[in-house]
């Protein structure tokens, strides 16, 4: 029906159809597929949840005289950060706490301040205390260095997020007597609540649920600026059962994401607190699906009723690994507010803003209609259902030597 | 009629003397404790939804002030910080007075403090902690 490039071309000329991933829901309904299929162009996503396998590197720059903070400590605003690369690289983890932060000792954990903060922090213009100690070489003798870094001043600052944008995601519920403290937040005892993380109808990974136009070099929104698709996700699990409609009844593919965070806004990258879990990173990701066909519309325009997920038991099941469902629901009835477990009514929180998600389609939608926002060709696929590609477990025992 | 919820703080000289009891008996005031606590510094803290007739709800406010109770409109106390707020709405089935609703059309969270009782179960799981407790 037409190719990435016609769409730029349109996109340049100010005249491309663009509609977010909610709207095209009601175009279709009025106008049926092909008719809908012929006008629309581009199906803007969104997504705005914690992510907590996010995190940025630095290149701090050199100091006189130089350091080598490979091998060595480092602290932003006292958050351990990874070293071990070359003198002043550096990669700071959504999830670091500082080495003095009590995490559960007191249970349940506050987790106030860490990795995703500072990221916020210095997204927001802030300045952040950095603490280093080397062991000292000749090319880099020297041990100690403290100093105030914030983002302009530094080489680079790039988001690199190792998995983002996860396609569907767990209903977790707590069927034992005790609340429990998880990173899907608090489940109280005895299914007193069911917490939801998704955007469903707005999701990015489920607007294209098969991975037909997303794919490694896909430019989206990220975190308010430009970034892209770097790989498929860790975990990335496309295998798992799929509803006709193509849509993953459970977790399934993910993505790895990277950007410059120069660009970046502190609304669309928010440091949170999960009590007696950890920190996180909320961040905002938005992917821009190009209608080539009927058939990617049909997909684009797959609505919150027509994607299922699994209620999982969260203080036995998930902690334990024991396969198994307490029920799948649809994303309309999680949205209702309540969906019924075990014969009993749940009522439901989301971890994932939905009225995010739709700022961010929409900011997006702006962005290409305003011409700023060209599409990219992907490079490579990412793995799909029929690739094989699985998720395995880890196996734990004593070593083999 | 008149019915408002207040925030009651005691000094520790008056922890042991049963002012709630006079507001029943003297006022013929009806009240709902929807929080008690003693702090470490030994004052009193509680909450009260306080219904009575309206001279009778005056008097019974002065009768308090004159004991060395202060008090506070229950509405100041928790507060949203909206720059803070994401609207994601895990705060929702948590909040047990439904002070905190998902608005069905614009899926933002509603933040309703004439509804809330200051229970404080949202202020650590707001994984933005964007609740904020003020006295």
């Amino acid at each position: 029906m037409r190719t990435i490039k016609e769409i730029n071309e349109k996109i340049k000329k100010g005249q491309a159809v663009v509609v977010t991933a909610e709207e095209v829901i009601d175009l279709v309904e009025k106008k049926g597929i092909k008719k809908a299929a012929q006008e629309v162009d581009v199906v803007t996503t969104g997504t705005f949840g914690p992510m907590c396998s996010s995190g940025a590197y630095f290149n701090i720059g050199h100091s006189k005289p130089r350091v080598k903070l490979g091998g060595g400590v480092c602290k932003l605003n006292d958050v351990p950060v990874y070293t071990g690369f070359a003198a002043v690289d550096i990669y700071l983890g959504a999830t670091a706490i500082p080495d003095d932060d009590p995490r559960n000792k007191v249970f349940p954990g506050e987790f106030k301040y860490g990795g995703g903060h500072v990221i916020q922090e210095l997204v927001s213009g802030g300045s952040v205390r950095l603490e280093a100690s080397a062991y000292g070489t000749d090319c880099y003798p020297r041990k100690k260095i403290e100093a105030h870094i914030n983002l302009k001043d530094l080489n680079e600052a790039v988001l690199f997020n190792m998995r983002n944008c996860y396609q569907n995601y767990n209903v977790a519920v707590n069927l034992s007597d005790k609340p429990i403290y998880t990173y899907m937040g608090m489940l109280r005892p005895n299914l007193g609540n069911a917490n939801y993380c998704s955007a469903g109808q707005l999701s990015p990974l489920l607007k294209d649920p098969c991975y037909k136009t997303i794919g490694i070099g896909t430019k989206i929104f990220l975190g308010g600026g430009v970034g892209f698709v770097a790989w498929h996700g860790t975990q990335h699990n496309p295998s798992v059962k799929r509803k006709d409609n193509g849509t993953p009844q459970a977790p399934a593919g993910t993505l790895a994401v990277i950007g410059d965070l120069k660009q970046m806004k502190p609304e669309w990258l928010v440091g949170v607190s999960m009590l007696g879990y950890g920190v996180s990173l909320a961040i905002g990701v938005g992917v821009p699906i190009p209608i080539l066909n009927e058939e990617g519309l049909k997909y684009a325009a797959i609505k919150d009723e027509e994607i299922y997920t699994q209620i999982i038991d969260y203080s036995e099941a998930y902690p334990q690994c024991i396969p198994g469902s307490l029920g799948e629901v649809n994303y309309a009835q999680l949205k209702s507010g309540k969906i019924t477990v075990k014969g009993k009514d749940v009522p439901t929180g989301n971890l994932s803003s939905y009225s995010r998600a739709v700022k961010i389609a929409e900011e997006l939608k702006s962005w290409i209609k305003k011409g700023d926002f060209l599409l990219t060709e992907p490079v490579a696929g990412l793995p799909d259902a029929e690739s094989g590609y699985t998720f395995k477990p880890l196996k734990d025992g004593p070593s083999l030597s | 009629m008149t019915s408002k919820k207040i925030v009651l703080r005691f000094p520790d000289r008056l922890v042991d003397q049963p002012i709630v009891y006079k507001l029943v008996k003297d006022f013929d005031l009806q009240f709902n404790i929807l929080k008690a606590s003693v702090t470490p510094q030994e004052e009193g803290l509680m909450v009260l939804e306080l219904t009575g007739k309206k001279e009778n709800y005056e008097l019974g406010v002065e009768y308090l002030k004159s004991c060395g109770v202060k008090i506070q409109p229950l509405s100041k106390d928790i507060i949203r910080n909206e720059k803070k707020c994401t609207d994601c709405g895990v705060c929702v089935p948590i909040c047990p007075t439904e002070a905190l609703e998902v608005d069905p059309k614009t899926r933002k969270i509603n933040f309703d403090n004439k509804k809330c009782i200051a229970c404080e179960l949202c202020i650590k799981i707001c994984p933005p902690r964007a609740m904020e407790v003020h006295f």
